[in-house]
């Protein structure tokens, strides 16, 4: 079973009087246990399918599942959402969203202690993943005392801890050097191979090589995948744009 | 480079055996140079005639056949001129992608861009295919540098066709992009 799914989503931004398509029937299964990295140009629609896949961002059309279980219409989803976004998905953001004024082990415990752990098993699960994200150093330090690429190692283990079943991570190493990125994202390829399920948003082909199979957007649109054992993208598949269309 | 430079680099460590040259010289490299005796003993040999390296019988063999090699003071001199000197890498590449966006890129824009495309997958099929073999093998420091410079140079053609697409777009859609226009 597929941990995410993604059926013919579209969503639409309004800049000013005439609505963009920033995902334009875009449909996607990532199971347990793989890497999905998705690739393309800025606008292309990268960030808005991970927000989708955590409701951050409502489909005008098209349907999200977790775990085989479609997010509800209405509002009825807000709640939902907020619930799932608790219990069960990793969320790391461009903008790192830490709380200035906690510890990074607080930052890392937090949702767990929102998901009803008890503070000690919280502290325990936070001090494991901020060894995995290689900031064990840092557990003490507030949000405002780290640096850019020491908060991004933060945020990265506030969204494996407790080993959710769906982390989400957009562009999760922007401010680290090479050998810093190339650990997170080799990281985050064990945690898939563990089990969980992840989504890395990324420009790098070095990163997204770290993955299972490799999305390419374009214009809102998934335009090719590239991945073992899948048949690659026919030309004719009329699900998909050929690259043709895009050069118009 | 050549074999003579990194029989260098592994006489500058120390005195060695032909044969402990030879391994050393593959471990060193990932296995991405192999040699064969005749071409670690021919390349000792010059080295010998010009100077560079002299040799000894190996007083520990009982053939009296081996021969321990070590690096003359001129070798030594060679060898820290040859690291320092110009890497002779970084010419206009003229290797076979860039030669075929090239020429697809001054034709038809449709053309052009399927082309990049089918590029860009293989590439990042290279990269996965690259990335699965380093994880696989784990093996020593060669190695993964080995993948990593792989890696990084796949990495940079797949850079260099998202560049080549956006400024094809651009000039597609209004010609403001256009080379020419700026020389008016």
């Amino acid at each position: 079973m597929s941990v995410l799914s993604l059926d013919r989503v579209s969503c639409r931004f309004y800049d000013g009087r005439r609505a963009v398509a920033a995902l334009d029937d875009v449909s996607l299964a990532v199971r347990a246990g793989e890497l999905v990295a998705l690739m393309g140009p800025s606008g292309s629609g990268k960030s808005t399918l991970v927000h989708a896949a955590a409701g951050l961002v409502r489909p005008a059309s098209g349907s999200v599942c977790l775990l085989g279980t479609a997010a509800p219409p209405g509002r009825a989803a807000t709640r939902w959402w907020a619930d799932r976004r608790r219990a069960q998905i990793g969320f790391v953001h461009q903008r790192l969203n830490l709380v200035p004024g906690l510890s990074a082990r607080d930052n890392v415990a937090l949702p767990l202690e929102l998901d009803g752990w008890t503070t000690p098993d919280a502290r325990r699960a936070a001090a494991d993943a901020l060894t995995r994200s290689g900031a064990q150093d840092l557990a003490d330090l507030h949000g405002s005392h780290l640096s850019i690429g020491q908060q991004q190692r933060v945020a990265v283990a506030r969204a494996i801890v407790g080993g959710r079943p769906l982390v989400l991570a957009d562009e999760p190493t922007a401010a680290l050097d090479t050998a810093a990125a190339e650990e997170i994202v080799e990281l985050l390829a064990n945690l898939a191979h563990e089990g969980q399920a992840v989504v890395l948003v990324t420009h790098d082909g070095r990163l997204a090589s770290w993955a299972d199979r490799v999305v390419l957007l374009r214009d809102g649109r998934i335009v090719d995948e590239v991945g073992a054992g899948l048949a690659t993208v026919a030309a004719d598949d009329p699900g998909v744009a050929t690259p043709d269309r895009q050069l118009s | 480079m050549a074999v003579r430079e990194g029989l260098l680099v592994l006489l500058g460590e120390g005195p060695r055996h032909g044969y402990d040259l030879r391994n050393e010289f593959e471990a060193r490299t990932g296995a991405l140079w192999r040699l064969n005796s005749g071409q670690v003993y021919t390349t000792l040999e010059r080295l010998e005639r010009d100077g560079l390296a002299e040799s000894s019988p190996d007083g520990d063999d009982a053939s009296g056949r081996r021969r321990n090699y070590r690096l003359t003071a001129a070798g030594a001199e060679e060898l820290r001129r040859w690291l320092g000197a110009h890497a002779r890498d970084g010419e206009l590449p003229r290797d076979d992608l860039v030669m075929k966006i090239l020429l697809a890129a001054s034709g038809d824009p449709r053309l052009a861009g399927e082309v990049i495309s089918a590029h860009r997958h293989q590439l990042l099929e290279r990269l996965q295919e690259v990335r699965r073999e380093q994880r696989r093998v784990a093996g020593g420091m060669a190695a993964r540098l080995v993948a990593d410079v792989q890696i990084v140079r796949l990495e940079a053609d797949l850079r260099w066709l998202d560049l080549c697409e956006q400024r094809l777009r651009d000039a597609n859609r209004g010609g403001t992009d256009r080379p020419g226009r700026r020389e008016s």
